[in-house]
């Protein structure tokens, strides 16, 4: 309680006659020389590493300009970003499946989800490009029909999987079963009361997953799912063992083996995978905004969702005027 | 109460555990206070509802009846089985022995036990039927944080009902209305206040229409000047003649709007009777020595 307030200082209320708050502080920061060190050290460090981009021949930042845009180039990154959406988009659906599957009260559901994890987790995903690169020697025809008996119709693997269909197949159930660990954790992030209200509303268990239980979850999910997307961008860079050709790491060492000059080529591949990195993060920021609507620590939100808790809960009028009741006593 | 038609099956088919010896008090009969419907039958009725986790017994062959349009208040200390009763209600809780019946229907199984004795389960569609008619209440919410507070109350009759939106808003926004909240429709439940939180809940469970309601401590998680706000609500539907049972601390609630006050403790139901025989004359010591730490 202080009810007895200091007596103005009259130099300061000259001063800031029209200040409402009178004696506002005026603070001077604490020294920070840290910063200033940090910042002359960093600058030092940048300059010299401008100085040898730009000095080292090696870096021959004339074949970097000439290849940057050229055509086999350009290709690659469209066949690279294809492979990577495509086989994310598998990826995600089949781990949703299969981390469904896992919460499942049916056993045979949860052992195939637990074994197609164990499976495409526990090898190597250069391995499983290779196989399904051979997927067509291996399997040449696919038939439906009972075994051993009737076979109604068939069909030759070899028209129907080409090597591009196989790196997506490959790296998507690959990716499958890494996002299928970090779907299972979304979902069982989401508070238990959540279920039972909406149990309590009759709701069947369906639409319990696909209304209240999945939209909360993808907030916890898209983070790590952006990581996996970034990581499969790159991951890309193996479909060569399947063997398909088009993608960007693969482009640019054919013009480096062509030209003698990896460097430069290395260097161009580089500029393009932050390229994309970037714009890949565009798109999480955005996902990430989408699927934390309503929740409050969401970071760096705009609109409606800059308001505050408190802020919203002091214009609702619910709370007593007097914020400091306790005072009373 | 559309199928109240159908006849309660005789008590002694139900899968009753072993009457364990309830020391204490008798349950009192209720009697009849202005339970007009008298000979009808009861809307809720419980018997013998025996819950056991493990070696845990959490409820002890509880018997309770609720006639339509009662309000019912369990009281009791933390842990004695007040809030497992109530979930034993709408099946979020099964129990291990005894059956619920509401208006006549058995909860969860079939009316009559197999050739063998064995209970056959309903189908989980069929639970979700029987729960959607039963609003719930929860000490914590338990909104959908995704939503808005109208996208709240109208998820359940869309989904479940199978209502066209506009019909779902409409019927939203006058619930709204009706818990004082009009203008918080499209408000995010982290932007309202606990009691706000609380309401919105509240109206959400009227908008499947449910033949009665269940409030598991529905203010135990509020900020003492955030109480009053939801007790309004809860005693304006309380005189609008929902069939009501309260789980609560308030001692005011409880005397001003009860019809019957039920103590449990230690997963017995110990006394019932109209509030003043409970709250003003209790009988039992046990009884005695809750209302004094309450009160």
């Amino acid at each position: 309680m202080s009810t007895q307030t200091p007596a103005p200082v009259p130099a300061a209320a000259g001063r800031r006659a029209e200040d409402p708050i009178p004696h506002r502080i005026r603070a001077k920061a604490s020294p920070r020389p840290g910063t200033w060190i940090s910042a002359v050290v960093v600058v030092l460090v940048v300059l010299g590493l401008i100085n040898f981009l730009i000095t080292n021949p090696v870096f021959d930042w004339a074949t970097v300009a000439t290849y940057i845009l050229d055509v086999k180039v350009v290709q690659g990154v469209g066949w690279t970003l294809l492979i990577t959406v495509l086989s994310m988009v598998l990826g995600t659906v089949v781990a949703l499946t299969a981390a469904i599957m896992r919460r499942s009260e049916n056993p045979v559901l949860r052992g195939v989800s637990w074994a197609y994890i164990f499976v495409f987790r526990g090898t190597p995903v250069y391995t499983q490009l290779v196989f399904w690169g051979l997927f067509t020697v291996i399997v040449p025809k696919i038939a439906l029909g009972i075994p051993f008996g009737p076979e109604w119709f068939s069909f030759s693997t070899r028209d129907y999987f080409p090597a591009f269909w196989a790196a997506v197949v490959g790296l998507g159930l690959n990716e499958g079963a890494y996002l299928a660990e970090i779907f299972r954790s979304g979902l069982n992030s989401v508070d238990k009361g959540q279920t039972e209200a909406s149990k309590a509303l009759g709701m069947s268990n369906g639409k319990i997953l696909r209304r209240i239980i999945i939209p909360q979850a993808m907030r916890v999910i898209v983070p790590p799912l952006g990581n996996e997307t970034i990581g499969m961008l790159k991951t890309t860079s193996l479909v060569l063992a399947v063997p398909f050709t088009l993608d960007l790491t693969f482009a640019t060492n054919a013009i480096a083996n062509k030209l003698y000059a990896p460097i430069p080529l290395l260097i161009v591949a580089a500029i393009w995978y932050l390229a994309i990195t970037s714009v890949l993060m565009v798109g999480q920021y955005f996902l990430e905004r989408y699927f934390g609507r309503g929740f409050d620590d969401r970071p760096g939100g705009v609109g409606p969702a800059k308001r505050s808790r408190q802020s919203a809960v002091n214009r609702a009028g619910t709370t007593p005027k007097d914020s400091l009741p306790e005072v009373e006593l | 109460m559309t199928h109240a038609a159908t006849p309660a099956p005789t008590p002694d088919s139900a899968p009753t555990p072993d009457p364990a010896a309830v020391p204490g008090a008798a349950p009192v009969p209720d009697p009849g206070s202005d339970a007009a419907a008298g000979a009808a039958a009861p809307l809720i009725e419980l018997e013998g509802v025996h819950k056991a986790f493990g070696d845990l017994h959490v409820l002890k062959n509880c018997d309770l009846s609720v006639a339509a349009g009662e309000v019912t208040v369990l009281i009791g200390p933390s842990g004695s089985g007040k809030s497992t009763l109530l979930r034993c209600i709408n099946q979020l809780e099964e129990p291990t022995a005894g059956r619920v019946r509401i208006a006549g229907v058995t909860q969860g199984y079939a009316e009559k036990p197999l050739a063998d004795g064995r209970w056959q389960k309903l189908p989980s569609t069929q639970i979700a039927h029987q729960r959607s008619r039963i609003g719930m209440v929860f000490q914590r919410f338990h909104l959908f944080p995704h939503m808005t507070a109208l996208q709240n109350i109208m998820e359940a009759p869309i989904q479940v009902l199978g209502r066209s939106a506009a019909e779902a808003e409409k019927s939203a926004l006058s619930l709204l209305e009706r818990v004082g909240l009009a203008d918080r429709a499209d408000h995010y439940p982290s932007e309202l206040s606990g009691g706000q939180q609380q309401r919105v809940a509240i109206a959400r469970a009227l908008a499947m229409d449910p033949e009665l309601m269940l409030f598991d401590e529905p203010t135990s998680a509020l900020d003492p000047e955030l109480v009053a706000e939801v007790l309004a609500v809860l005693k304006e539907l309380a005189e609008g003649g929902m069939t009501m049972i309260v789980v609560t601390h308030e001692m005011g609630f409880a005397r001003e709007v009860a019809d019957q006050v039920v103590f449990m403790d230690d997963g017995m139901i110990l006394e019932q009777g109209t509030p003043d025989q409970l709250i003003e004359q209790p009988r039992s010591e046990r009884l005695k020595g809750f209302l004094a730490s309450v009160l």
